[in-house]
């Protein structure tokens, strides 16, 4: 049930901020300090998720197999792979890491 | 209601761009980000949501970082408010999408509430790129239909992957969430600013994580964005009308 609030709640609140964006009267949103922010938030909130998916196992902070995959995202992102090879090698890198029985 | 021009982008001389090619650039585009569906899926289904819950996830919220933020909150034991929290800030951005396209759109009032739901980083990112509104329309519309066709489907078999594999960590797919951010993140860190808010953020997340309940460090991580642009206010003085970077 409670997965299903969250659910319902996200759909809800994420549709209702794509709406307000084409109805809100130009000028509302157009404050440059509003605008900085917008675009400062999602900086945030992705490190923070990356972060933390990374390095965490409930509520205490782990080193595991994860990092070696997100290490490897990286060294894609950099060498400027496609969004499904960035993925793919996180993927493959972490199962080979655990496979080795890291 | 003030009448909205059309945005300085749109110059009559422009020539024109076949709408075929507008429909390559949106394919394109559609068809590669569609597939990492597959990532959301799995990533979804392994987190413990059922299919029809994933599933319901793609076809109402549509808007991928927010999906994978609910699933990850929810898999590491939040409650369901902080979770959705979590991932509505996220979903926040498309806001601003929406206020660039209402403009280069010129959408007519009926037809914004059905536009609305395909108001995400990649329709944005097409449309903003044609040369006039005829183009922007094309792609948006065939962005937004690709992408939203491939990606409830790709989620779909996503899900049922998961459920067919069933320990997804064994095949190291619980670092597709992880990396499907870093690969969002990367191409926003473009100065000392983002790459400030970013650090700060990782720190805040990480060190409120043993304290807090789950869900709320990556909201406390949020306070990253506000914090250095208040320090940055600070150093350079009231400066007037800054240029805007996006």
């Amino acid at each position: 049930m409670n997965v299903w609030i969250a659910i319902a709640l996200t759909a809800g609140g994420c549709y209702l901020v794509k709406l307000a964006g084409l109805l809100v009267p130009a000028g509302a949103l157009e404050r440059p300090l509003v605008q900085r922010l917008a675009a400062l938030l999602p900086v945030a909130l992705l490190a923070a998720l990356t972060a933390q998916q990374t390095f965490s196992a409930g509520d205490a902070l782990v080193l595991d197999a994860r990092a070696a995959g997100l290490a490897a995202a990286a060294v894609a992102l950099v060498l400027r792979a496609p969004f499904l090879v960035v993925v793919g090698a996180a993927v493959a890198v972490t199962a080979g890491v655990r496979a080795l029985g890291w | 209601m003030a009448e909205q021009t059309a945005p300085p982008v749109i110059r009559d001389g422009t020539p024109a761009k076949p709408d075929a090619a507008v429909v390559r650039d949106a394919l394109g585009v559609g068809v590669a980000v569609g597939l990492s569906g597959f990532a959301f899926g799995v990533t979804s289904a392994g987190s413990g949501l059922s299919i029809l819950q994933t599933c319901v996830l793609s076809l109402l919220v549509f808007t991928g970082a927010s999906q994978f933020a609910l699933v990850g909150a929810l898999a590491a034991g939040g409650n369901p408010f902080t979770a959705a929290a979590g991932a509505f800030f996220l979903g926040t951005r498309n806001a601003f999408y929406g206020l660039r396209l209402s403009q280069l759109l010129a959408l007519p009032k009926a037809v914004r509430p059905f536009a609305a739901h395909w108001v995400i980083d990649e329709t944005t990112a097409v449309a903003l790129a044609q040369p006039s509104r005829r183009a922007a329309r094309i792609g948006f519309t065939a962005t937004g239909l690709t992408l939203y066709v491939l990606w409830n489907l790709t989620t779909f078999l996503g899900a049922l992957g998961a459920e067919a594999i069933g320990d997804t960590a064994a095949w190291g797919l619980d670092a597709a969430g992880p990396a499907v951010f870093l690969a969002l993140l990367a191409p926003m860190l473009k100065s000392a600013t983002e790459r400030a808010t970013a650090g700060i953020a990782v720190l805040l997340g990480l060190g409120l994580l043993p304290v807090l309940p789950a869900g709320v460090p990556v909201l406390a991580a949020a306070l990253a964005a506000p914090a250095v642009l208040w320090a940055q206010g600070r150093r350079t003085a009231p400066t007037g009308r800054e240029k805007d970077s996006r």
